[in-house]
């Protein structure tokens, strides 16, 4: 066997991995990974910040299904990928993050760029590995690919001392990764499963609450078969979102803080709950003890620390989404022709019902400001539904949610449990490299905006034809809405200034481009889309226009504030 | 519901963990870092150098637990939980404890090392310190009992345990 630098292993394994795209920062200790890395045919993007490596990855993740990468120096390089480490955490994205670090003797010494990055990310990684030795390089990455990708997918750091890329060793890249302790349960219990189908065959008013997990599953299409085929209204959390078509009679938009009054309403009258690839996160329940009080619940879900962790379900289902689905339409296959859309008519016509007199509603007038709504509005008719979305964090990404109508998976890129503002712009970039064929707006705030706005300099460097709506406000929105309703209108630090983005966007060599009347919006999102080059659209909107519904956190999720 | 206000029982885990440097950190950080109480911890090589097994006292609910084993379950460096705590096990803490030895309260300090089956492991003419192996109940007996002489230090090893064999079951 040849042997090779652990630099140039490291290569050899990424393509090993069949990894393509590589986002990262150059520094002292990764110098060498980057000489041999510059000699392969992995690409690599370099970004504007380390955070943002991560973000990209991750947005990068999110729209191909394949696992992320980021590499980075040692040091501050290493730090600031923590919060998109934290992140792809909550939000169970498969990325491997390599960091650099000072040669192993010098470990423990406070050398210069030293950082102990393996205890800093271990709560919010889902592994981590230190290399010492070159010859166990190969096993902690391989082991890295296959513990981010599979079972609940998630974050895993790589620490690299720089010695040990410059040792030799042999390469041989191992077919199939095995982790004695490491054994996802793929398969649902039989049992089960029939359980919970018996349970929604009886149950008069079902409903699906799918989250994140139908679209790390891939499970999309077999979630929409079986909710169609039994006709069950189904909901979706933020990290949901896609995973069942918009434009369908049975979707009833978000559930939780902001979600829909149907959505919520449904929730709580509900006698059947079916959580699928979901994890009761608090800004879905509202108050605990009032979430779903009608219902039994099954709970589907591959982490089993994600079942009775939150609330008490009456049927648990430890195993991957989409075999669930696939294997509960295997039982519906079973039954004999029973018209449930005649059987359902009653449950869904009372969420009709909801739908029809408490819509998502805003009001737009010709010569007033421009609503944040509608610029989410137009952008959805104009791209026909099929763009990737990204968001950064607040109002924004509300607003993307309830009002973008996704109609399918790996198409809505936001930081859903770290509620991480800075993540839209970079993660826009992994998903427009990800998927170049598909139209990227990442839907922005004044305020997020400007936490990774340097990387529109990437955007720019790669030509990257990303689209950047920013719906100006001249606030921290959110906070400023819940200081509207619960602090007694006192603004507190929500007043935030900005930069002339349109100006900002040309000092970049992007395209700038604003619009201040609602007869605007339109034109604006037109010209951007039909440019081949990142556009900054500045879309100066109604100052005080607030999220609705929105549940008060501590009430149950079915006493909504409304417009 | 809130699963918080369960009732709250003592519980005995017994983990095996990779021998591996951090895995301990990843082990008590979890229980940090999810504000999990930990009432005591021991860990040690077993015969497989690379494999340590912690044992763990905790107080918490049944639901708390469930979900402890479960995060523990998590961890990639961990093999194998096993909660001892409704299961016939042996479980022993050790203690060193310094007591005062005045004149007139030595014999009585002897007496109760010799009642407890402890031995004295240091000697001197203002002191003794006495090791007593047990379950908790008989250190916090002992502790007890020396407190009118005067506890000058105590060092305890945290509980370990082990599952009793079933017996006359054929090998």
């Amino acid at each position: 066997m040849t042997a090779y630098t652990g630099a140039k292993i490291f290569v050899k394994c990424l393509e090993a991995e069949n990894v393509d795209l590589v986002f990262g920062y150059p520094g002292g200790a990764v110098i060498d990974i980057y000489h041999e890395l510059d000699q392969s045919d992995i690409r690599h993007i370099l970004v504007r910040h380390e955070q943002a490596a991560v973000h990209a990855a991750d947005g990068y993740a999110r729209a191909s299904g394949k696992v992320g990468v980021a590499l980075v120096t040692s040091g501050p390089g290493a730090t600031n990928t923590v919060t998109g480490i934290a992140s792809a955490y909550m939000d169970s994205i498969p990325v491997v993050v390599f960091t650099g670090q000072v040669p192993t003797p010098l470990i423990g010494n406070d050398a210069f760029q030293e950082v102990d990055i393996v205890g800093i990310t271990r709560p919010c990684t889902k592994h981590s590995f230190m290399v010492k030795d070159t010859k166990d390089l190969v096993k902690c990455i391989s082991r890295a690919f296959h513990l981010a990708r599979t079972g609940r997918p998630g974050p895993v750091l790589v620490d690299l001392p720089k010695d040990i890329m410059q040792t030799a060793a042999d390469f041989s890249y191992p077919e199939k990764v095995f982790i004695e302790s490491y054994q996802p349960n793929y398969a649902p219990h039989q049992g089960q499963l029939r359980k919970a189908f018996d349970m929604i065959v009886k149950a008069n008013r079902p409903l699906i609450y799918g989250g994140g997990g139908i679209i790390s599953a891939r499970a999309a299409d077999e979630l929409t078969t079986f909710a169609r085929r039994l006709s069950i209204p189904v909901t979706l959390t933020l990290m949901g979102l896609g995973g069942f078509p918009a434009d369908d009679p049975l979707w009833l938009g978000m559930l939780g803080m902001h979600g829909t009054y149907r959505a919520n309403m449904a929730v709580g009258n509900c006698d059947l709950l079916i959580a699928i690839g979901a994890r009761f996160d608090d800004r879905v329940t509202g108050k605990i003890d009032e979430f779903a009080p009608n219902a039994k619940i099954i709970h589907i879900d591959i982490d089993p620390s994600s079942i009775q962790k939150n609330i008490q379900v009456d049927v648990p289902v430890v195993g991957d989404c989409k075999a669930a689905l696939a294997k509960l339409n295997c039982f519906a296959d079973g039954l004999n022709g029973r018209n449930w859309a005649e059987i359902r008519s009653e449950w869904l016509g009372i969420i009709q019902e909801w739908k029809s007199t408490r819509p998502l509603a805003y009001c737009q007038t010709l010569d007033g400001a421009i609503k944040p709504q509608c610029v989410v509005e137009a952008i959805h008719r104009l791209t026909n539904g099929e763009a990737i979305i990204a968001t950064e964090v607040g109002q924004n990404q509300m607003w993307a949610a309830q009002y973008y109508h996704f109609n399918s998976p790996n198409s809505f890129l936001s930081s859903g449990g770290l509620g991480c503002m800075g993540y839209g712009l970079p993660a826009s970039i992994g998903g427009q490299l990800a998927r170049p064929d598909r139209v990227v707006v990442n839907i922005a705030g004044d305020g997020s905006i400007q936490m990774n706005i340097q990387e529109l300099a990437t955007a720019v460097h790669y030509n990257l034809p990303v689209k950047i709506a920013i719906l100006n406000n001249g606030y921290l929105g959110m906070v400023r809405q819940w200081q509207e309703l619960f602090k007694n209108r006192r603004y507190a630090s929500t007043n935030i200034t900005a930069p002339d983005f349109v100006r900002v966007a040309e000092a970049y060599g992007a395209v700038g481009l604003r619009a201040t009347r609602p007869n605007e919006v339109e034109p604006v999102i037109r010209r951007a889309l039909e440019i081949d080059k990142p556009v900054v659209m500045d879309f100066v909107v109604e100052r005080e226009e607030n999220v609705y519904p929105m549940v008060p956190v501590g009430q149950p999720i079915t006493k909504m504030l409304l417009v | 519901m809130d699963t918080r206000e369960a009732p709250e029982k003592r519980h005995t885990l017994s983990i095996l963990v990779d021998n591996e440097p951090g895995v301990l950190a990843r082990v008590a950080g979890l229980f940090s870092g999810r504000n999990f109480n930990i009432g005591s911890l021991s860990v040690a090589e077993t015969t497989d150098p690379l494999v340590s097994r912690i044992t763990i006292v905790v107080p918490g609910s049944e639901i708390i637990l469930e979900q402890i084993m479960k995060q523990l379950r998590k961890l990639i460096n961990v093999h194998k939980v096993i909660d001892l705590t409704d299961q016939p096990r042996v479980e022993r803490e050790l203690a060193l404890i310094k007591v005062k030895g005045k004149n007139g309260d030595r014999a009585e300090i002897l007496r109760i090392v010799d009642i407890f089956r402890c031995q004295v492991v240091d000697v001197s003419p203002h002191d003794y310190t006495v090791e007593v192996t047990g379950d908790q109940d008989k250190i916090e007996a002992i502790l007890e009992l020396f407190a009118r002489f005067g506890i000058i230090e105590i060092a305890k090893s945290g509980v370990t345990a082990l599952p009793r064999s079933k017996k006359g079951e054929k090998k």
